[in-house]
């Protein structure tokens, strides 16, 4: 019994790392004022050329550096037109996600039904000995304790710095913030840039970690459910790790009540995750209609200095 | 005169363009410690372009800068800082979301952490009588509170020269005072205040030397409290303004709209809720709602319109009949018509031609601009013609978006929309808010004499000057509740005054008093 | 020299009529260098991608087929746009309108007459809007942003046609593939051409058209560009934003849905697992391409459809992956946004600080 419910813990921290990697990412962009809907587009670009790198090199490290760099040199595409030409938000993230749909297409051709490298987890020495947690909680890859240090170092950068300040003053109004005398593109430059990391990332862990091998569209909209995570997180580090862990918690009692065959339709148990999504983003935003909390004031809004 | 001192600032021949337009001409003006220096003007007469350069947010085509005699090159916000110039924004510069404390250290050295100026905040607050609470989020404050907020941000980064843009635009007469005594005593510890305005009363009380600027160019340069008022005012505009008289009809009309406890919760978080308003407005008569912005205008002004209906149908008559649940579009086919506040975004859509503008508040009630739907924009564009013409708007092109309207052309364009209506009754929020003297005397004129004409109308504003040079009666809204009306003739502004801080009951016996 | 982005004080006429043209071709030097870098002759990539399919019959039909659900969907996308509404949920709902259009032939096939071709296409209108009007109940009730409630109804509507198909309207004489039983004659839509295409690519065009006049010319027109570009002023013409959001919501998802009931009546002429290679989504494209005009929609609808039978052919000709045309599709979004920038701006070379020292 203990066995299975470790199981069922470890496949959901499996599952929810990708989702809180992006979040995490999406949320310091937002903060920043900018809506990035490419998400999507980074993480599956994250995903193939992960894959791909761990396959020239042979190493699965060296394919998460790939796959960082691919969600970093796409968010800087989206970071040109957004904040130097000043596009819509929308619509240049729709095109990040469809452009990086196709991109990955490409790349991951040549390696479909290729088998994969995976990341070794890393046992933190002693830690990991202990019973029952230790295995659930110091047995983990790399990624898994990125994610959870990046919760914690964004909280401290946001809540404590004067960079994480700076960021938030930039997207609660960026007129001012220009006419105290900071750049306002650069700052957001270097928040879209973080978050492209971190949706590449979440992308190399799909394709190195949760299933390690390239299936065409395997980022399966969980970049869309990133995005809504950051507006369940009501834009705060702490609980976009509580909302991740529930997503992921989601998928996979999805996953174990198809395998255990509940005598629903597969389809509809698939659906969940979405269904889920839908239903928390109408419940968190009919309460917040009321609260303060709210989106950054600038979110969404181009700045032409 | 010639003053062998060092000056602490001294701009020599300053010129600023944008475009083709200059906004400075070789402006010069020379500033010295201890002292309060006005930069005088009528709405863009280029103060604020002046003292941006100053600030270094804009970059001068020409001329230089000079600190204590030396020649600088003021290249960003962070450069003046450094040499010891602060600035108090007249639009606040702050961040809704943050706190005093991180509002505060958001524009200090990267090196101030939020704690330490939540330290220090203590200590200045004490210094110069600015209580504020560290934690308390901006959105929360009114807007005296803000400005302090401003104002404690330049102080904690220990400036020679303060440099405070019409700091008393939002300010009731009370706060003025406290204000007044705070700069004084900031020019005593031998720091300089460049103060600019166009309230000729405040700066000759206040200050020791003026600049002033016209149409860019620097037209004098003396001491204010020596020179008379009408002079003053004389070099600020130019050419005699007419004043426009409050003469309505001989008697008073019928009631065009009546009010009757209109109660309102607010729409927004950070808004106010209107309690129990109850008003009437004859026809023939200006009449004017006075207050701080921020006490329940807009909410006020989005009742009346019909922009937010409101029950019971009858808390609001038009012309008798109840209307509170009709939209603001009912309320325009019933002659009634509404200029809001902000005149680009609100009142005409920015990316619209003048034409496509009149659309927005006519479409629906002149039968002959649509034709079974279909919109006559021919017929558009005719009437935006006919306003153009009828009140002075000047455009460079025949047909331009609204938004490449300078403020007072957009302004007159919007007040000839509604006029050209000919409506009975006229609702007007802020009518000359942020526009030029020759246009706020247009607009005046054309409200008086819509008056004169039968007219029932309502100015909404925080300008005390227009209200007296305007209203027949005036009432006062102040958080949310209206005072009772009284004739404008014998009703002081201290009286007003204490009406808009809260603090004076609107008693008739006691307006006597202040009149006797 | 630094470069610097300032707005226009109006609107540029010429921008405006070049910026699509400006795209397209910025597309097709990047589609040349695209095609170096994978290996292939560039002027080969770009003539199998962007001309062949123009030059045969049988594909330039083929054309004109796959351009009428882009040309429907998008013209609704256009006004949703034009509002500021953001449905980008159109797949969904296309799914949506097919499986409604396919009850009657599927679930009552000996319901047969003249009449049923009509009720088809009627349904596929009703479940197409139905579906768009979840996400505005979501917005409009409870403030949930539409991007992600319309998108996650994507997923949704694609697992339930899989269950669908799969499941209770499996064709029972279909061999255990999972499609349903072929439609019948009255169910399928006249063809026109001399293969596939249908009187529904008429259909398109006149629905592009009526709404490029409705958004112009008409006070609800004007009423919905208003909500979309100053919501304040709209509110001040006395528009509702809420009924905006339903209408143009229920608008697009239904031409969606009715490009979607075509599509089962027309080509397919049965209902599969599979029946869009994303039309829904590569529609935002061609409304962003016809810069939010459903009149420009149809053009841009046929450059769009040009680069998924290009891709095709060019995977044939010469070995290139169809995955490319994705590539092309969001490189022409991209150009599309940026060059559209230019028409409300322009670049201006800002010089460094000129010295001010010493004055004059």
């Amino acid at each position: 019994m203990f066995d299975m419910a470790q199981a069922i813990a470890l496949t959901i921290i499996a599952a929810s790392t990708p989702l809180l990697l992006a979040a995490i990412g999406e949320l310091v962009v937002e903060r920043s004022g900018v809506l990035n809907l490419g998400v999507e587009g980074m993480m599956i670009v994250g995903a193939a050329a992960g894959f791909a790198g761990a396959q020239l090199t042979g190493s699965a490290y060296a394919g998460i550096l790939f796959a960082l760099a691919a969600g970093g040199v796409l968010s800087m595409l989206f970071a040109l037109l957004v904040l130097f030409f000043a596009t819509n938000q929308v619509a240049t993230g729709l095109s990040i996600t469809l452009l990086g749909i196709g991109i990955a297409g490409l790349l991951g051709q040549g390696f479909v039904g290729v088998p994969g490298v995976k990341l070794d987890a890393i046992a933190i020495p002693l830690l990991s000995e202990i019973p029952l947690l230790g295995p659930l909680l110091f047995r983990h890859d790399l990624l898994v304790y990125l994610s959870i240090a990046l919760v914690a170092g964004t909280w401290y950068l946001l809540a404590r710095t004067r960079l994480g300040l700076t960021i938030r003053a930039v997207g609660d109004n960026h007129a001012s913030a220009h006419a105290i005398g900071y750049n306002v593109l650069a700052v957001r430059c270097l928040a879209i840039l973080f978050g492209g990391i971190c949706a590449g990332l979440a992308g190399g862990y799909l394709s190195l970690v949760y299933t390690p091998q390239w299936v065409e569209g395997m980022s399966a909209g969980r970049g869309w459910i990133a995005v809504a995570l950051v507006v369940f997180a009501g834009w705060r580090p702490l609980r976009a790790l509580a909302g991740a862990y529930l997503f992921g918690a989601v998928l996979i009692l999805q996953f174990h009540a198809q395998a255990a065959g509940v005598g629903i339709p597969s389809q509809f148990l698939s659906a969940l995750p979405y269904i889920a999504t839908i239903v928390v983003l109408v419940v968190i935003s009919a309460s917040r209609r009321s609260a303060s909390g709210a989106a950054p004031a600038c979110l969404g809004q181009p700045f032409v200095p | 005169m010639t003053d062998e001192r060092i000056p602490l600032l001294e701009a020599v021949e300053v010129t600023k363009r944008f475009g083709s337009f200059v906004a400075n001409d070789r402006v010069s003006l020379r500033l010295f410690g201890g002292e309060v220096h006005a930069l005088l003007g009528e709405n863009g007469a280029g103060k604020s372009t002046l003292v941006k350069c100053f600030f270094g947010i804009n970059r001068p085509d020409g001329g230089s800068i000079r600190w204590r005699g030396q020649a600088v090159e003021v290249a960003s916000p962070a450069k003046a800082r450094e040499l010891g110039i602060g600035m108090v924004f007249q639009h606040f510069s702050l961040f809704d979301a943050l706190t005093v404390a991180e509002n505060i250290a958001v524009a200090l050295p990267m090196s101030m952490s939020v704690a330490r100026v939540a330290g220090e905040l203590a200590a200045i607050s004490a210094r110069y009588g600015l209580p504020l609470k560290p934690d308390a989020v901006v959105a929360d404050l009114s807007a005296g509170e803000r400005q302090r907020v401003e104002i404690v941000r330049c102080l904690m980064q220990n400036p020679d020269l303060i440099i405070m843009d019409e700091p008393t635009s939002v300010l009731t007469p009370q706060e003025v005072e406290d204000l007044f005594a705070m700069l004084q005593q900031l020019t005593a510890e031998g720091r300089a205040i460049l103060y600019i305005s166009h309230k000729l009363d405040e700066v000759r009380r206040l200050c020791q030397r003026a600049t002033v600027l016209r149409l860019g160019k620097v037209v004098a340069d003396c001491d204010p409290a020596q020179v008379p008022k009408a002079e003053l005012a004389r070099m600020m505009v130019g050419e005699t303004v007419h004043a426009a008289r409050p003469a309505g009809l001989a008697q008073a009309g019928e009631d065009a709209l009546v009010v009757d406890r209109l109660s309102l919760p607010a729409a927004s978080l950070f808004g106010t809720d209107l309690r129990e308003i109850s008003f009437s407005l004859p026809a023939g008569r200006v009449s004017a709602i006075a207050g701080i912005a921020g006490n329940g205008q807009s909410e006020l002004f989005a009742a009346l319109s019909g922009e937010r209906p409101c029950a019971p149908d009858t808390a609001i008559r038009l012309f008798g009949r109840p209307a509170g649940r009709l939209g603001i579009v009912e309320r325009r086919r019933m002659n009634a018509d509404f200029i809001s506040e902000d005149r680009l975004g609100h009142a005409t859509a920015p990316d619209l031609t003048l034409g496509e503008n009149i659309l927005v508040t006519r479409a629906k009630t002149d039968p002959a601009l649509l034709n079974r739907g279909v919109l006559v924009m021919r017929r558009a564009a005719a009437i935006s013609d006919r306003i153009r013409k009828a009140f002075d708007v000047r455009t460079a092109a025949r047909d331009p978006l609204a938004r490449a309207l300078s403020g007072g052309n957009l302004q007159k364009y919007v007040v000839g929309r509604a006029v050209d209506r000919d409506p009975a009754l006229l609702v007007v929020n802020q009518p000359t808010w942020g526009v030029d003297a020759g246009a706020a005397a247009h607009i005046r004129r054309t409200l008086v004499d819509l008056a004169k004409n039968g007219a029932a109308i309502l100015v909404i504003s925080q300008d005390l000057d227009e209200i007296y040079e305007i209203a027949d009666r005036i009432a006062v809204l102040c958080a949310g509740r209206l005072s009772d009306f009284h004739p404008a003739a014998g009703l002081t502004a201290e009286r007003i005054g204490l009406m808009m801080s809260g603090s004076g009951g609107p008693a008739a016996g006691q307006v006597a008093h202040h009149v006797a | 020299m630094w470069l610097r982005l300032e707005r226009r004080s109006g609107r540029s006429a010429w921008m405006a009529l070049l910026s699509p043209a400006a795209a397209f071709a910025l597309t097709l030097v990047t589609g040349a260098v695209l095609f170096l870098a994978l290996g292939k002759d560039p002027v080969a990539g770009l003539y199998f991608f962007f001309v062949e399919p123009v030059t045969v019959a049988w594909s330039l039909e083929e054309v004109l087929v796959k351009m009428t659900p882009l040309a429907l969907i998008a013209a609704g996308l256009a006004v949703c746009f034009a509002a500021s509404v953001w449905n980008i949920g159109a797949e969904g709902q296309f799914i949506l309108g097919a499986i409604a259009g396919s009850f009657w032939p599927v679930v009552l096939p000996d319901l047969q007459g003249p009449l049923i071709l009509p009720l088809m296409l009627l349904s596929g209108i009703l479940g197409g809007a139905l579906f768009a009007s979840l996400p505005a109940l979501f917005r409009v009730r409870f403030g949930a942003n539409e991007i992600l409630t319309s998108l996650m109804l994507v997923y949704v509507a694609e697992l339930f046609l899989d269950w669908l198909v799969r499941g209770p309207w499996r064709n029972p004489a279909g061999l255990n593939f999972p499609e349903t039983r072929p439609f019948h004659d009255w169910a399928s839509m006249p063809v026109i051409g001399a293969d596939r295409l249908n009187i529904g690519f008429l259909a398109a065009l006149a629905v592009c058209l009526l709404l490029a006049f409705a958004l112009s010319r008409t006070f609800t027109g004007f009423g919905l560009r208003l909500s979309g570009t100053a919501p304040q002023a709209a509110r001040f013409a006395g528009i509702s934003r809420n009924g905006t959001i339903y209408l143009v919501m229920a608008l697009s998802g239904g031409l969606a849905g009715l490009a979607g009931a075509m599509e089962v009546a027309g080509p397919i002429g049965q209902l599969r697992t599979q029946i869009s290679p994303g039309y829904g989504f590569t529609a935002i494209i061609v409304a962003f391409l016809a810069r939010l005009n459903p009149a420009g929609a149809i053009l841009a609808a046929f450059v769009l459809s040009v680069t998924f039978i290009g891709g095709e052919s060019a995977q044939i000709a010469i070995g290139v992956s169809d995955k490319i045309t994705r590539v092309f599709q969001g490189i022409l979004l991209f150009y599309v946004l940026t060059c559209d920038v230019f028409i409300l701006h322009r670049l201006r070379w800002v010089r460094p600080v000129r010295r001010l020292a010493g004055g004059s």
